[in-house]
């Protein structure tokens, strides 16, 4: 049977950007999103420092609200050491943030929609934090893996699970932030194909028929819009989570 | 809602893989797959470089900035009402001493104006009880006078009374004797 047909993952498949350039060095179109994500966040940053007025303009304030969401995010979760951490928290938070948001648009792509993308943050958590406890505690971080206030005789068996669960986050994480925005948008992808199906199929019935796909698509939009939000969110306080655990091993 | 959103795309992504193939999430044998993720890193360190020396300082100073204005104007603002506050008590110490002294100079007023009433009354009371004295020494005299001044009428009546009664001319001294009995006796009376 000849017509459309739904291809809902051919949103995801990477090719390269910028031209005969990207070719030449692999620069994918998801590359692409993530310097315009980085882009929109540095421009946002020069527009709201333009003025740095005593009573803040919209983009000064904006900019305002995210350092003192991630700032506090930081502070209240691992402590006022967190400070240290907090531009490469805030790095991760906003970039996560604007690639998923981003990502929304149509014929824009969702590099937090990866699994290689998303590993490769959660990773990066997961080494970073643990390196962080070694550097703070040395070789007493791995008493981490031992709770305190336990039987000795459970401990051969709550040891193996506590690493179990450690190294069980990487793995939470990425697949937390890829399954979310991958099942977004190959939700909406399959609505609007199913709309165009509808249509070949049925007609002008099946047209008219489509306006049940094209409002769940709608509602959709708004659920997609907090997911993003939420999953970079998430992200940014499960990293918070892990250095506060490598900090205070507690 | 993450778990239903999640329940969806087991129960849709695997009926489009295999219309499609496979997913190109994990697709790993396209070097795009990971040269994606190198790229990324780059983009990243430089992402972080510019937030952490320019962007984040640069608003982490404003803010700064901010609560130090704020701070700066409620400590001044703290101070004026200090002052303020010290201002009113001082005001309302004078007030208070000058009430309290205005009230001594009103008591002390009043005793010197009794006093002086007092003494003007003493020697107005010495002045009258003195005039009172000297006059009823006068009535004194006067009636003295007037006493003195009887007996040589009395004694001429009498004895002329007893000249034409009697006929004779009573001895002199016993009729002298005898009125000054019966003045002696109308003053005690």
């Amino acid at each position: 049977m000849a017509g459309p047909t739904i291809d809902a993952l051919g949103q995801f498949s990477l090719t390269t950007g910028l031209g005969n350039l990207g070719r030449a060095v692999n620069f994918t179109n998801s590359n692409e999103a993530m310097l315009g994500a980085a882009a929109v966040i540095v421009a946002v940053f020069a527009l709201g420092l333009k003025s740095k007025a005593l009573v803040p303009g919209r983009a000064q304030s904006l900019v305002e609200m995210l350092y003192e969401f991630v700032h506090n995010m930081c502070v209240d979760t691992i402590g006022e050491e967190g400070l240290r951490f907090f531009p490469l928290v805030f790095t991760i938070f906003s970039f996560i943030l604007l690639g998923n948001l981003l990502g929304l648009f149509p014929y824009f792509f969702a590099f937090t929609s990866h699994i290689a993308v998303t590993l490769a943050l959660a990773l990066f958590v997961f080494v970073f934090s643990t390196g962080v406890g070694f550097y703070t505690h040395g070789f007493k971080f791995l008493k981490f893996f031992v709770p305190s206030g336990v039987p000795t005789w459970l401990l051969p068996l709550l040891v193996p699970i506590e690493i179990i669960s450690y190294l069980s986050r990487p793995v939470s994480l990425s697949v937390r932030l890829f399954a979310n925005m991958t099942a977004g948008h190959v939700m909406w992808e399959v609505f609007a194909g199913f709309m165009l199906l509808l249509t070949a199929s049925l007609g002008v019935v099946g047209a008219f028929a489509s306006v049940v796909p094209l409002s769940l698509n709608v509602a959709l939009a708004a659920l997609e819009l907090l997911v993003a939000g939420l999953q970079a969110y998430v992200f940014a306080i499960l990293t918070c989570l892990y250095l506060h655990d490598a900090v205070h091993m507690h | 809602m993450r778990r239903i959103s999640t329940a969806l795309l087991l129960a849709l992504a695997p009926s489009a893989a295999l219309a499609e193939g496979t997913m190109p999430q994990m697709d790993f044998a396209n070097p795009l797959t990971l040269d994606q993720v190198g790229w990324m890193a780059v983009i990243l360190v430089v992402l972080y470089l510019l937030l952490s020396r320019w962007g984040l300082p640069e608003i982490g100073k404003v803010l700064e900035h901010r609560a130090g204005v704020i701070a700066k104007d409620l400590a001044a603002a703290r101070a004026a009402k200090l002052e303020a506050d010290q201002a009113v008590s001082q005001l309302n110490a004078t007030i208070a001493q000058a009430r309290s002294s205005a009230q001594a100079e009103v008591a002390k007023a009043v005793a010197e104006a009794k006093a002086d009433a007092a003494a003007k009354a003493a020697v107005l009371a010495s002045q009258l009880e003195a005039k009172l004295a000297e006059s009823e020494a006068r009535i004194d005299a006067a009636r003295a006078a007037a006493l003195a001044a009887i007996k040589p009428v009395a004694a001429e009546a009498a004895s002329s009374i007893l000249l034409k009664l009697t006929g004779s001319q009573p001895a002199e001294d016993k009729l002298a004797q005898r009125l000054d009995e019966a003045l002696a006796a109308r003053k005690a009376a």
